[in-house]
């Protein structure tokens, strides 16, 4: 496994828009080194952002690193590029799964057999859930784990509807937004770090944030989104702009998109520049429905 | 029109931009505009400066980086920024339904140009 490393790491060097991120990033995942893997993987998706295979090989890493949200988000961009993608509908099947969807993680794995009949660990996983319905989560996450990419094997010009991977698109919509809530209720719980919640006195309500060191920045970015919120208020007013509702913004490290969830409050997502901001706003609105929610339990 | 004129006039094609200036962060002042009427070139300078110097600190703090592009949107429209070198900002301001990626493209070109 070493040498293979190692070669993939020397093509890579020699021609970084190889499609060979795919198969090193996924070594250096099996071999543990997560971080290593994250960033070859993350360099991948920066060069092959249209590519099913790299989003699948990011979000299994990012499962890898129990950051659950994005790697829901990762999967389902790989669906909507290759609505057949194995590795996703996998994935998705176990992420379901965990947050006690069965029927959506049912009708994930379905289509996954639909689409490879042969393979018998989604015979097995499918087995499991439809058995008993309570295998334990290491049990199904070891039966349904997504294989090794095969480079470019995958790669789709994007057909929009979802429903070509075989689910029912109402109910799969309904569970879509049922996962999407939970991820967001654990992130603002403090599960995960990348999307923080700021009250009006610019105060952290929920979530956390930490800085590419890993230092805890929550408080501080709380407080400096209080006085943007303030001035992004003013401006909007003085120039007739009407009720300003978000700020997007590419940073040279990062991109930010941050909405209000309600007049009283604040939501900030934080993402790899590898994310389109103009995505990052639209997964920003959905948390911000999902965080409205949140902070109606807490009253 | 001066060459910053020529430079921003390119912004303001694009359907939906109301107005294209440049901005000094540092002090809030106009460097140059082109903007239809009723808009207040120095009212826009001084809070898109403001604006601009929060976002920065905000990201900062974030260790997100130095802001290279931002955006503002709002019920009515919206407000589109880009740095540029010197410390200066190119910015449009627009109608709720501009093409957002053509006009960050334009103002991307606007501060290549500046530079």
């Amino acid at each position: 496994m070493a040498d293979d490393i190692r070669t993939l790491s020397a093509r890579l060097a020699q021609d970084p828009h190889s499609l060979a991120f795919l198969e090193l990033g996924e070594l250096l995942r099996r071999k543990g080194q997560i971080d290593a893997a994250h960033r070859v993987a993350l360099a991948g998706l920066g060069r092959h952002p249209h590519n099913a295979n790299a989003h699948d090989l990011y979000a299994r890493i990012l499962a890898d690193k129990r950051d659950y949200e994005r790697a829901f988000d990762e999967w389902d961009m790989a669906l909507r590029i290759a609505p057949k993608h194995l590795g996703a509908l996998k994935g998705l099947a176990f992420l379901y799964f965990k947050v006690g969807d069965i029927a959506q993680a049912e009708a994930h794995l379905a289509a996954a057999q639909r689409a490879v009949p042969d393979d018998p660990g989604i015979a097995q996983a499918l087995a499991m859930v439809r058995g008993a319905g309570t295998p334990g989560l290491d049990d199904i996450a070891a039966t349904v784990a997504p294989p090794a990419p095969h480079a470019g094997a995958l790669e789709a010009p994007a057909p929009p509807e979802r429903a070509e991977a075989g689910t029912d698109a109402g109910p799969a919509e309904t569970a879509d937004q049922r996962l999407e809530e939970a991820a967001v209720f654990a992130a603002l719980d403090g599960g995960q770090e990348g999307l923080l919640l700021v009250g009006e006195a610019g105060l952290v309500v929920g979530g956390a944030l930490r800085d590419p060191a890993g230092r805890d920045v929550g408080e501080a970015v709380a407080a400096y989104l209080g006085g943007v919120a303030q001035e992004a208020a003013r401006t909007a007013k003085r120039l007739d702009l009407g009720e300003w509702t978000g700020l997007s913004v590419e940073g040279r490290v990062a991109h930010v998109h941050v909405c209000r969830p309600r007049s009283d409050a604040l939501l900030a997502i934080v993402r790899d520049r590898a994310m389109p901001l103009g995505r990052l706003a639209v997964i920003a609105e959905r948390a911000a429905h999902a965080a409205r929610r949140w902070l109606e339990r807490q009253a | 029109m001066n060459g910053y004129g020529a430079v921003l006039e390119r912004i303001t094609r694009v359907p939906g931009v109301r107005g294209a200036m440049l901005v000094s962060v540092r002090d809030g002042l106009m460097v140059s505009d082109q903007l239809v009427e009723g808009l207040k070139g120095a009212a826009v300078a001084a809070l898109a400066a403001s604006l601009a110097q929060r976002v920065s600190r905000a990201l900062a703090a974030a260790g997100a980086g130095a802001p290279a592009f931002w955006h503002l949107h709002a019920s009515d429209g919206g407000i589109l920024a880009v740095t540029a070198p010197e410390d200066l900002l190119v910015v449009a301001i627009t109608a709720p339904d501009v093409n957002a990626g053509l006009v960050r493209l334009e103002l991307l070109r606007a501060a290549e140009a500046v530079a």
